[in-house]
């Protein structure tokens, strides 16, 4: 067992679990924070993408002792005072989802591009997407809604 | 995931002091966790190296490019110094997997876990590579033994892959459209001592293509080796691409390769 604190959302958490504890099991189980999906779980469809310290991972693939006392920021975190981020308005707003399962990695997958090129072109957001996997296959209006989030970003 | 217990070491010296027959080191676990997930290998001790500070960055020197073993491939792939270097590494280093796998991992262990399609080794025999452990200095021509194996000992520790700077180089990867590991990828290098035409994908490890450097050396051309046959009853068959496939596929690499070089 190991004890690990993270700032999750903004607020600081202190767990005490199993060495082998994926971060994705951390969130879910263990802090009941289930907007993080578990698709896969061998990390290549992207539902579990969370940020770490600012950057894009998976974490269903992530050792949440290994990522101790960082700043952990999952799809439960973006609205603030009941509104929704810029890319969640997006997506609505380009029917960026169909069942919705892949959401929350393609957003925060899609928050991470935009953090780091502010007006990619189409294939730039494609090639970004390539570890996020829609299986509706509604690639179309998800590129749509990044999109459109670049430009109120 | 079977159970295990989570070390994090300051230094490599304690790294290998809490190494045991029955442990592995962690740096991006891009591989070992999902391996731990499917039941593929089970560990006692999990010995994270990524706060070792020594085994990350990037020097570059008027000779070679050494990338520190917990160096990330995002880290390769935006460094300025390695695309002034050698920029076919840098791009080589963006074309693996997808950007989170990017953002978490690494050289060392790619080079360590030497999967047959892995993109990293390739670098290392076309570019003429020394790997550093803790404990020796091993050339690239004798670190890769096989499908998944190594001339690393139990417990012995990458510490950084040193790159000689060629002439002009290229990878020209043909990712499978899914996982987008090479069905086939050839990195040509050129260096003054002679051409190495590294190939990843094609057999069960990584191998420098003796018959296509041969040519390449006399005559560095496109047209040189245009319609060359090589042997394939040494390579790769499965779903993705037959032998006969693989063995095509590694010429018309190698063109484009020299093309872009």
């Amino acid at each position: 067992m190991t004890e690990i604190t993270l700032d999750v959302n903004g607020k600081k958490v202190t767990k005490t679990v199993p060495d082998n504890t994926l971060l994705s099991t951390f969130l879910r189980d263990h802090l009941n924070l289930t907007g993080t999906h578990v698709g896969c779980d061998t990390s290549q469809c992207g539902a579990c993408v969370v940020h770490v310290d600012g950057e894009s991972l998976k974490s269903c693939t992530t050792l949440a002792a290994d990522i101790a006392d960082s700043k952990v920021t999952t799809i439960e975190g973006l609205a603030s005072n009941g509104k929704m981020h810029p890319m969640q308005e997006a997506f609505k707003k380009m029917h960026g989802l169909q069942c919705g399962f892949c959401t929350p990695g393609m957003v925060m997958s899609a928050i991470d591009l935009l953090n780091k090129n502010k007006d990619p072109s189409d294939k730039e957001i494609r090639d970004w997407l390539e570890g996020n996997i829609c299986r509706c296959t509604g690639y179309q209006n998800i590129v749509a809604a990044v999109k459109e989030a670049s430009s109120k970003m | 995931m079977k159970s295990f217990n989570y070390h994090s070491a300051k230094d490599s010296k304690e790294a290998s002091k809490l190494s045991s027959s029955n442990s592995a080191y962690l740096a991006g676990g891009m591989t070992t966790i999902p391996s731990m997930k499917l039941g593929l290998a089970s560990y006692k001790d999990i010995i994270d190296i990524k706060n070792i500070k020594k085994l990350s960055g990037i020097k570059v020197s008027g000779k070679s490019v050494t990338i520190g073993a917990t160096t990330k491939h995002v880290e390769v792939a935006n460094s300025k110094d390695v695309k002034k270097a050698i920029s076919s590494l840098a791009a080589l280093a963006e074309g693996i997997g997808d950007p989170q796998v990017r953002n978490r991992g690494t050289i060392g262990g790619s080079i360590a876990n030497n999967d047959p399609s892995a993109d990293y080794p390739s670098a290392c025999i076309a570019l003429d590579a020394t790997i550093h452990t803790n404990e020796r200095k091993i050339e690239a021509s004798k670190f890769f033994k096989g499908m998944f194996e190594t001339a690393l000992k139990k417990g012995e520790l990458i510490e950084a892959i040193e790159f000689k700077i060629p002439e002009k180089s290229s990878y020209q990867k043909y990712p499978n459209p899914a996982s987008r590991y090479a069905v086939v990828g050839v990195y040509v290098a050129k260096h003054k001592d002679g051409t190495r035409v590294a190939v990843t994908g094609a057999k069960p490890c990584v191998y420098n293509d003796k018959d296509l450097s041969k040519v390449l050396d006399s005559n560095f051309s496109v047209n040189s080796i245009a319609g060359m046959e090589l042997k394939s009853s040494d390579m790769n068959s499965d779903i993705h691409a037959s032998a006969e496939y693989r063995a095509n596929l590694v010429v018309i690499q190698a063109k484009k390769a020299v093309e872009a070089c």
